[in-house]
């Protein structure tokens, strides 16, 4: 049978940012599988240049609307490690708590708002209001607690307040962290709920090799900071992160590509679950087994999967660092430091996989140069890879040009792109 | 159904972005306490980030972000066409915001600190005014959801809009905070319009001004506030030129 097709999508919907798919098929036989990232560029690098070190993690946040918080942490982490500032154990157990949250809202956001959609086949998630209420309200009371302990713990949710360079500005109250706790365990047959949901969604069953890179965990599933690996064996220390991204590229896209050992690689909850499974809580482990999700696992779709499995552990993560707040004195939460000279490097695991920032600091503390490296940009030269592969599987199946369109969006949903970020 | 005790018609709204972290359209569906009620006071006919649905019948445009490439002139104008109804949401929107900062380099400056040789286009920041009429601005970074809830509400029944006529620092005491000034930080509450409840404040650190001037903005006063604390009027400008959203306090300087 000899298919002609050509299809163009432009703006994908539900997905942060604006991207295009372009694929063209002649005579059966794929001639072109293209994903364009073509977001208008801010120039954060530039923007950077000139702040003086506090500002810069309160610009840096403004990267992204949705990971704002890991970006802070970021941008923070490359100034203290810039200045050599240390920060006291209270200040990091809240960074952490703002971090696991963070990561909460940002997975349910996806799975039920941008993903679920189309796996329950309604255009978003405003006609599921009526349809399928318990779902929505699931996503509503999840993400809403999320946000509340982002509010809590970081001052806002979009755009943190009181995470500052040296530690944080303010403590909440033991009695908020212990009502926070009662709350999370409240909500955890929500989360049980959400894994059940997932049991019965048809995930498309295709698979692409792809080498998947995270942080390297040492004894916790890991967040901020220490080496990266891959799951082509490929382990480097957080200072040597160009080594680990190779940036390049493309003229039809304005983000730039990246790879490792492969034409491509993937970054994001999948890349750490591959990589790091064995530091999952056990509750997380039994609920990855439930969904069919094993390591190493190379089918991009199931990232959406990786996320579910992400939330039930980040609520477990929370839990676990409320529990050592509450056995610490919170009255000593920043650090004093003196203003220096120096080069810092920050690698932290945002819920859309590894971003880097990377700043030089002059002796009055102005940055004089930056480097961002976005998740999203790492996961733009395999989403297109992907493309090609994805079309001729679903070709080979016979699968029509509408099928292809809606698989191809789903492909690019699944790697959940910021690509507003991804341009910076 | 009715919505805040009141039972409006339902309005057709479309959300659109332009150059931003896109956090202010994010802030819509934020508050979860509220979003089901107020999605139901709503026809929202296109919202890229959270539906496939495209429809062109709105009536309410929600934008934000600036514009810094030729292409989204185009795109802000046929929205316009379209609107009955054109709110700037987000201080990106309104001023410009941070985006301003990139204004301060030449354009080939920027895109060669960014993407080194390769070509990549680009032009200077603006908000959405320059480009189009606006008919109301919403500044904030980001927006206050529970403000825009109450205006897009305000819009519906044809009531009259308001925002605070003074500054942060009203908020930030009724909080009963510490002044930041006496935690030895710049704060610009004391120039900036009110209605974020001194979000920052709040948490410790100071105002940045995103919310653009307050009505009775004294400048004179707050120069002396700083001279007082011992702040220079640079380490000032630093933190004005953030958002670049007080105008008046740097044309004051020049």
């Amino acid at each position: 049978m000899k298919v002609n097709m050509k299809i163009d999508v432009h703006h994908v919907c539900r997905v942060e940012g604006h991207g295009d798919i372009h694929i063209k098929v002649k005579d059966g036989k794929l001639l072109e599988a293209q994903w364009a990232v073509v977001e208008t560029p801010r120039f954060f690098e530039a923007m950077l240049r000139g702040q003086p070190y506090d500002l810069a993690p309160t610009l840096s946040s403004r990267i992204c609307g949705i990971c704002s918080i890991t970006h802070t942490l970021a941008s923070l982490r490359a100034v203290e490690r810039a200045m050599d500032v240390k920060i006291p154990p209270a200040a990091r157990h809240l960074r952490l708590l703002a971090k696991h949250a963070e990561t909460l809202q940002s997975h349910i956001l996806h799975v039920f708002f941008l993903a679920a959609p189309d796996f329950l086949g309604v255009p978003s998630v405003i006609p599921l209001i009526k349809t399928n209420p318990e779902v929505v309200g699931l996503a509503a009371r999840l993400k809403g607690l999320a946000n509340d302990i982002c509010d809590l713990v970081a001052g806002r949710t979009i755009h943190p307040v009181s995470l500052i360079v040296g530690g944080v500005s303010k403590a909440p109250e033991k009695e908020q962290l212990e009502a926070i706790k009662k709350r999370l365990g409240e909500r955890l047959p929500d989360m049980q709920a959400t894994v059940d949901l997932f049991k019965t969604i048809d995930i498309p069953d295709f698979v692409r090799e792809t080498e998947y890179i995270s942080l390297k965990g040492d004894n916790d599933y890991p967040y901020i900071g220490g080496d990266m690996v891959s799951t082509d064996g490929v382990v480097k220390h957080e200072d040597d992160y160009l080594a680990m991204t190779n940036e390049y590229k493309e003229d039809f896209t304005t983000s730039k590509f990246a790879r490792l050992s492969r034409e491509s690689m993937a970054v994001g909850a999948l890349a750490r679950f591959n990589n790091n499974y064995k530091f999952l809580h056990q509750e997380a482990k039994e609920a990855a087994k439930e969904l069919g999700l094993q390591p190493v696992n190379h089918n991009p779709f199931m990232n959406n999967v990786a996320q579910v499995v992400e939330s039930l552990n980040a609520m477990l993560d929370c839990i676990d660092v409320i529990d050592q707040l509450l056995d610490m004195k919170l009255n000593n939460i920043r650090s004093k430091f003196k203003v220096r000279a120096g080069t810092g490097v920050a690698a932290v695991e945002a819920p859309r996989g590894i971003l880097y920032h990377d700043y030089t600091i002059d002796d009055t503390g102005h940055v004089t140069r930056a480097n961002c490296i976005i998740p999203t940009t790492q996961n733009n030269a395999n989403i297109h890879f992907d493309l090609a592969d994805l079309t001729e599987w679903a070709l080979a199946q016979g699968k029509n040009d509408q099928e292809i369109t809606l698989l191809s969006e789903m492909l690019v949903r699944a790697y959940d792109p910021c690509i507003s970020c991804s341009v910076h | 159904m009715k919505y805040l005790g009141i039972d409006p018609q339902k309005i057709k709204i479309g959300v659109f972005n332009f150059t931003c972290c896109e956090g202010c359209a994010l802030a819509l569906a934020n508050k979860e306490e509220t979003l089901v009620d107020f999605l139901d006071l709503l026809d929202v006919v296109t919202f890229r980030e959270i539906s496939s649905d495209r429809g062109e019948d709105y009536d309410i445009a929600l934008v934000e972000g600036s514009i810094s490439r030729d292409d989204e002139i185009e795109r802000i104008k046929k929205i316009r066409a379209q609107a009955k109804v054109l709110v700037a949401l987000g201080t990106c929107a309104c001023y410009g915001g941070v985006n301003n900062l990139k204004n301060q380099f030449k354009i080939e400056e920027v895109v060669e600190i960014a993407y080194g040789k390769d070509k990549v286009e680009t032009s200077k920041v603006r908000p959405l005014s320059d480009v189009v009429k606006v008919d109301l601005e919403i500044p904030g970074c980001p927006v206050s959801k529970a403000e825009v809830e109450k205006i897009v509400v305000d819009i519906v029944n044809q009531s009259e809009i308001n925002f605070p006529e003074y500054p942060v620092c009203v908020e930030c005491r009724r909080n009963m905070n510490t002044c930041v000034f006496d935690l030895g930080m710049i704060c610009l509450g004391p120039i900036t319009q009110a209605g974020c409840d001194a979000v920052c404040p709040n948490g410790g650190v100071g105002c940045l001004g995103c919310r653009g001037p307050a009505e009775d903005a004294n400048y004179e006063s707050f120069r002396e506030i700083l001279e007082e604390n011992g702040f220079t009027m640079q380490e000032a400008l630093e933190r004005i030129n953030f958002y670049n959203a007080l105008p008046g306090m740097v044309i004051d300087e020049s």
